[in-house]
């Protein structure tokens, strides 16, 4: 680049030709920048058109298969016929279960790390924890419920060993999402806190926590999304093919959205028959987690036009 | 009076100092709460060994790593896992040639040619993308994607490792993207104003000082990609197509180590053989993110881009 800009600055006001040779190479210059600038945007329509045409034929084919009584019965005939109602509720309970254990222990971590720890080797040691936690593949996940909480904790393939290996999986996105929370308020609520003689806890507690409020719901809004779409980890722990009624107790097995997807689409006796099933429950799982994300995301966006007025 | 006065001022003295136990009870909570990222991280780890280590008594761990059979139920078993070691790698690696040009391309769009309108809309689509439940994409594999490549290409089945490679894909490039975009966006502009102002183009400026100076957020977005695909089990399992084999060509069916661990948990009975073999997978599968991770946080601390004055 230093060399072709020499050259032009000689190039200036010396000769004619060479203005225009100059000319000449600015020209295809630009050529190859509009090159790259149309594969640029060819990526992203690739992209979009790719997430157009998975979305197109969810809804296509699943809008036939959902009514009223598609979502509000049990499965009937051996699951070739009938409703999904325990899928829902398996995955709406194991969703609320898991962030009922995930958000205190994320958010209580978050705060730790961002508001009372000193930066040392003791935070450094959590982070690299946190990180490498978020890194573990959801199906190991599965292999430690099934090894701890099925087995060693008695537990059984239940609801609460589900929701124990969903909050463990979530905990990495609540914590990051709580911090990240945490680090948008600003510094001066808390000296002014400070200031007036509140204590530490005191400071977080009625100060920064109120601030970060909305962020914090919106980071649990997102980890609930992912919980309730992962079937890795469910599949060892929690979820079976079928129950005959909706879950009692918190050690019933349970059915899932995500597991029924999969079973009924691999392991069904009559997979070609049960098409429409499946389409409709993969459907309704996907406006289940796109719409929590949906509504993350525009909630995120309002809580930022709010801050930068 | 003055006891009056006196007895609030004790009164203060005896609140602050309770209080003060309290704040330390508080520390000392959140302290140990700081902690279960790390204590989870630990039983999984234990856990994983306990219930994996075992296999290493009916078979080497070179035998294990590299054997080329697995038929864990035949009489006798063999516990090789190397055809589904390499059937990960093959997956990860063509997931990740396709992904990177497409979630870095669009990384720099986002960064750099977007106007903010359509980096608004943009934006969100991509996340929308990472939103996707893995099982859903596996099922669109299944029914939609194998059909078609089984009458394009004409071959016998559909659900092979392409296919899985595709789905991987769609799934780690808003990994690639947003975490790339991130890192764009950071480059200083000063760098950038004074590359424009001695004369070179937008292309130029982003091919020869923007992308080397966010190389390090680059390779960390593209490594935990890829973490992020050779983890990934539901896709695998239901559209990789199951066999043990070391693929020859990219339209084998094959069968990635997180589908074998999905597919066989059922029905190992529990402390056979089998179910050890499954947990020393994980162990390996473990590992393997483990590395990736390790790698990614190495290159983003150690080439980390503070200002204009590291370059």
């Amino acid at each position: 680049m230093a060399e072709l800009s020499m050259g032009r600055i000689r190039g200036l006001g010396r000769f004619d030709t060479e203005s225009k040779k100059a000319d000449k190479t600015l020209r295809k210059r630009m050529m190859k920048q509009k090159v790259a600038f149309f594969f640029f945007k060819t990526a992203v329509l690739i992209n979009g058109i790719s997430l157009f045409i998975v979305l197109y034929f969810l809804i296509v084919n699943g809008w036939q298969a959902i009514n009223w009584t598609f979502l509000t019965s049990m499965p009937t005939d051996s699951m070739t016929k009938g409703g999904i109602l325990p899928c829902i509720t398996g995955t709406v309970l194991l969703g609320i279960g898991s962030m009922i254990i995930a958000l205190p222990l994320g958010i209580l971590s978050a705060i730790y790390l961002n508001e009372y720890a000193k930066p040392g080797t003791i935070v450094n040691i959590i982070r690299l924890g946190i990180n490498n936690l978020a890194g573990v593949p959801s199906v190991i996940f599965g292999l430690f419920g099934l090894a701890f909480f099925v087995v060693v904790m008695h537990m059984g393939v239940s609801l609460i060993a589900g929701c124990f290996t969903l909050a463990a999986m979530s905990l990495p996105l609540v914590i990051a999402s709580t911090e990240e929370a945490l680090r948008s308020v600003p510094d001066t609520y808390r000296e002014a806190s400070l200031a007036l003689g509140a204590t530490k806890w005191q400071t977080t507690y009625k100060v920064v926590i109120p601030a970060a409020l909305p962020s914090i719901l919106t980071g649990a809004i997102l980890a609930l999304s992912r919980v309730a779409g992962e079937t890795a980890p469910i599949m060892f722990t929690a979820a079976v093919f079928y129950t005959p009624s909706l879950p009692k107790s918190v050690f019933d097995e349970i059915m899932a959205l995500p597991y029924h997807v999969y079973v009924l689409a691999t392991a069904g006796t009559e997979i070609e028959k049960t098409r429409h099933l499946q389409y409709g429950t993969a459907l309704v799982l996907i406006v289940l987690v796109l719409g929590l994300n949906l509504f993350a995301i525009c909630f995120r966006a309002r809580i930022q036009k709010r801050n930068m007025r | 009076m003055f006891s009056g006065s006196r007895k609030s001022r004790e009164d203060i003295l005896i609140t602050s100092s309770r209080s003060k136990r309290k704040e330390k009870v508080i520390h000392g909570v959140l302290f140990i709460v700081a902690f279960s990222s790390i204590i989870i991280l630990f039983a999984i780890s234990i856990f994983l060994f306990k219930e994996g280590v075992p296999i290493f008594k009916e078979v080497s761990i070179k035998d294990f790593v590299f054997g080329h059979y697995w038929y864990p139920t035949s009489d006798p078993p063999d516990f090789g896992i190397f055809p589904l070691i390499m059937a990960s790698v093959d997956v990860t690696a063509l997931a990740t040639i396709i992904a990177v040009p497409l979630g870095l391309l669009t990384a720099i769009y986002l960064a750099e040619c977007a106007s903010p309108s359509v980096r608004q809309v943009v934006k969100p689509l991509v996340e929308l993308i990472a939103a996707f439940p893995s099982v859903v994409i596996g099922f669109f594999g299944m029914v939609v994607v194998a059909p078609f490549l089984q009458n394009t290409f004409n071959i016998p089945t559909g659900l092979n490792l392409f296919n899985a490679a595709l789905m991987l894909s769609f799934m780690s490039v808003p990994t690639i993207c947003s975490l790339s975009e991130d890192a764009i966006y950071a480059v200083p502009k000063e760098l950038k104003e004074a590359s424009l102002a001695l004369g070179a183009t937008h292309w130029e400026t982003i091919i020869r000082v923007t992308l080397p100076a966010s190389i390090s957020g680059i390779s960390t977005a593209v490594i935990l990609g890829m973490s992020r695909a050779i983890g990934e089990t539901m896709v695998v399992l239901m559209v990789a197509g199951g066999a043990a084999l070391i693929p020859s060509s990219i339209f084998d069916p094959v069968r990635p180590m997180p589908a074998s661990i999905a597919a066989e948990m059922a029905e190992a009975p529990y402390g056979s053989n089998h179910y050890h073999a499954l947990f020393a997978i994980g162990i390996v599968l473990f590992l393997m993110t483990f590395v990736f991770n390790f790698i990614a946080d190495r290159i983003s601390k150690r080439y980390r881009q503070v200002g204009a004055a590291t370059l």
